[in-house]
């Protein structure tokens, strides 16, 4: 929401680090006081990327009363351009600027039914709202999945405090998340208009579904959801940007993104949020190779099969086997 | 040897208000589905409807976008509100359904929807920590729309800080120089008073004047029950105060020496003065007032009677109120000083201060409005 939304940057010290699970660091930070950090919050943190400072958002996953102790937990991606490797090398006593806790992903109230949907890492949007939904005693279904128990950070503390309403789907044990029959027990459900669905994961299983959602008829305003941009269909790779009006050739870099690449070139791009949801960045395509990797959630569906724009800063295009640096052209108005 | 603390905090000029609370926003009849109505609580601007099917809503009044008022938007469909200016629209839980000229909507546009509540003739707000919003907490004012109860009242809207009405009404011997031709009378000054604070958190003044005659208003209301009566009286006024800003006042005359204070009120005459007060901002105040009775239950005219009567006492309250927060801003080195009769204000701005304190490093910094002299508790 607009009051929290407006960064104050402080210094910070790490005060406590562990691992919580394969591949994922629970870090936390002592900061100046500010209030209890709310459900759906996140910090960003100033991050060093090959000598370059850079911000990076993690979602609090926990908080004590005054704010003045966050704690993150970060995944290390091996597709990182270098935040999760900044992250996962802090040791206790290490300080870094972060904000105070921003506020984009609110947890409501008054829903008659509370459905929260966390995918691997995504565990970390997710599990404060559990907490709070927990106390306030209202309905609550809690659905947690990963490849593999490994990955799935806090599960035996998660186990305990929710015991019956939390439900771990796992990959590799054969119990995956069936999407589609959770969306229809959902859009079977009498007070179905009163349900909210709060969900935070990889982009497949978000996309998989959003489109679930709305093909049961469900009101998409009832689908909450938090995305950084930065996972898509296909691993990052590299490609080319060209703009023929402004005589505009680039290689955007897995490290960079589209909007980046471009504005480095000389194009004065327009945007805003800089995560895929404002519409801002959006160019118009003229011809693509390769695949377009819509990362945005600007675009309808309709849209981006479409395949006549692009959100520019966190949308790419991914090679293909045939196609190993697929061009991409863009066209101006 | 125990220290004492300074109670320069407590004794606050712009005292500041707490968040994690019930206010009321507005009488039951003035929140509709046919439009919007802007108010501001605790500084906070809320816009509010009740949806079609009559629930009350409060949603913060600026739009996510760039923030229009909503307040100026309109009502469409069973809960939403569109925005005045670029047409997004808003549910009831303040989450945005539609946007201008794009095929989605983003999936973090939304603004606060507070908790909101019909109780008592009333719609309450929780401006704070909605986690924490339990209707149970409302105060008690059950005889707002209690059978066994009738009566009216109206809205101040007071140009002073909230504590200045809470001050004025724990402390009535100002009625023997404020409302001196309707309810004052010089025995209230001289009668002995009690102020306790109660094990529920609440706080009591409890103030017999026995065998007194009795001022004007009072005759006028003793002589509604008892055609004719003339002669003296006992008269009390208990005054029951409820965190943060809700005070109900237990008043009434019965025949003297007939046995009110020993707890038969039969012959006399009771009603309550029911006070909730809401923080607009540092300097202004909603009052919501009424004046319920329980006897003459069926008698229009008596309701009409005591609103306007009590609204020409409060008018007097009110220029008061509006006089002293004048002369607060015109001496800003001056403080205040305490008196034994402002010991039942006293505990009211304890325990508010108490309240400010468990929620002092919780709140948006943009809301803080602690003055800087009561933060540091030193000299200002």
């Amino acid at each position: 929401m607009s009051a929290d939304s407006h960064p104050d940057w402080h210094p910070g010290t790490v005060i406590d680090v562990r691992p919580v699970a394969q591949g994922i660091q629970r870090i936390t930070i002592q900061r100046p006081p500010t209030r209890r950090a709310h459900p759906g919050t996140h910090i960003d943190v100033q991050v060093d990327i090959g000598g370059e400072p850079d911000v990076r958002s993690y979602s609090v996953v926990e908080s004590n009363e005054d704010g003045s102790q966050i704690t993150v937990s970060v995944l290390l991606s091996p597709q990182s351009r270098g935040g999760s490797k900044f992250m996962h090398r802090l040791a206790i006593g290490d300080t870094l600027l972060t904000t105070q806790p921003l506020q984009n992903f609110a947890l409501g109230q008054g829903a008659e039914r509370y459905v929260l949907l966390a995918g691997g890492i995504g565990i970390t949007a997710i599990i404060d709202m559990a907490r709070v939904l927990k106390s306030r005693q209202v309905d609550y279904e809690f659905v947690y999945v990963a490849r593999s128990r490994e990955l799935m950070a806090y599960l035996p503390q998660l186990e305990q405090l929710h015991g019956t309403r939390l439900r771990v789907h796992v990959d590799d044990e054969g119990t995956g998340l069936d999407i589609a029959s959770l969306l229809t027990s959902i859009a079977a459900d009498p007070r179905r208009d009163g349900i909210e669905l709060y969900m935070c994961g990889p982009i497949r299983l978000m996309d998989a579904v959003r489109r679930d959602w709305l093909s049961n008829g469900l009101a998409i305003y009832n689908l909450r959801y938090e995305t950084f941009g930065n996972s898509g269909w296909f691993e990052p790779s590299e490609f080319v940007a060209r703009i023929p009006q402004l005589d505009i050739e680039t290689t955007v870099g897995t490290n960079s993104t589209l909007l980046e690449a471009l504005n480095a070139a000389g194009a004065d791009m327009m945007y805003d949020c800089r995560k895929g949801e404002c519409g801002l960045c959006q160019v118009d395509i003229e011809s693509f190779s390769g695949h377009l990797d819509h990362r945005d959630v600007f675009l309808s569906d309709r849209q981006k099969q479409a395949g006549s724009s692009i959100c520019t800063c966190v949308s790419r295009v991914a090679a293909d086997k045939d196609d190993p640096t697929p061009v991409l052209t863009l066209s101006l108005p | 040897m125990t220290t004492l603390d300074s109670q320069q905090s407590v004794t606050a000029k712009i005292f500041p208000f707490p968040l994690n609370a019930w206010y009321a926003v507005a009488w039951d009849h003035e929140i509709t589905n046919k439009g919007l109505l802007a108010r501001k609580v605790a500084s906070l601007p809320m816009a509010l409807y009740r949806t079609a099917d009559g629930r009350p809503v409060a949603l913060g009044d600026a739009c996510w976008h760039r923030l229009a008022p909503l307040s100026m938007g309109k009502l469409i469909g069973k809960d939403e509100v569109q925005c005045p200016y670029h047409g997004l629209r808003y549910n009831s839980a303040g989450r945005c359904t539609a946007m201008p000229a794009q095929e989605t909507v983003n999936p973090s546009a939304m603004v606060p929807s507070y908790p909101a509540v019909e109780r008592y003739r009333y719609i309450w707000v929780w401006p704070g920590d909605m986690t924490l919003a339990d209707p149970d907490l409302i105060p008690d004012m059950h005889q707002m729309d209690d059978p066994g109860w009738a009566g009216d009242g109206l809205t101040i809207e007071a140009a002073c800080n909230y504590q200045l009405i809470l001050d004025n009404l724990m402390d009535l011997t100002h009625e023997e120089f404020v409302h001196g031709s309707s309810i004052g009378q010089a025995e209230l000054s001289e009668s002995e008073f009690r102020s306790r604070y109660e094990d529920d958190g609440s706080v009591t003044v409890t103030r017999w004047i026995r065998d007194v005659e009795p001022p004007p208003f009072w005759l006028k209301n003793i002589r509604d029950k008892f055609p004719g009566f003339s002669g003296r009286v006992d008269r009390w006024q208990i005054i029951h105060y409820y965190a943060p800003s809700t005070i109900c006042i237990d008043v009434g005359v019965a025949k003297a020496g007939t046995g009110a204070p020993e707890g038969d009120r039969s012959q006399g005459v009771n009603g309550y003065v029911m006070n909730t007060i809401t923080p607009e901002t540092n300097r202004t105040s909603h009052y919501f007032w009424a004046f319920m009775r329980n006897y003459r239950l069926e008698s229009q005219v008596i309701t009409t009677q005591l609103r306007k009567g009590v609204e020409g006492v409060f008018g007097e309250d009110e220029a008061m109120l509006t006089a002293q927060q004048e002369a607060i801003d015109a001496n800003p080195h001056h403080e205040f000083y305490s008196l034994n009769v402002d010991s039942g204000g006293m505990w009211v701005r304890r325990i508010l201060d108490r309240m400010l304190q468990a929620e002092s490093t919780t709140r948006p910094a943009e809301i803080q409005n602690r003055p800087a002299s009561a933060v540091g508790g030193g000299p200002s």
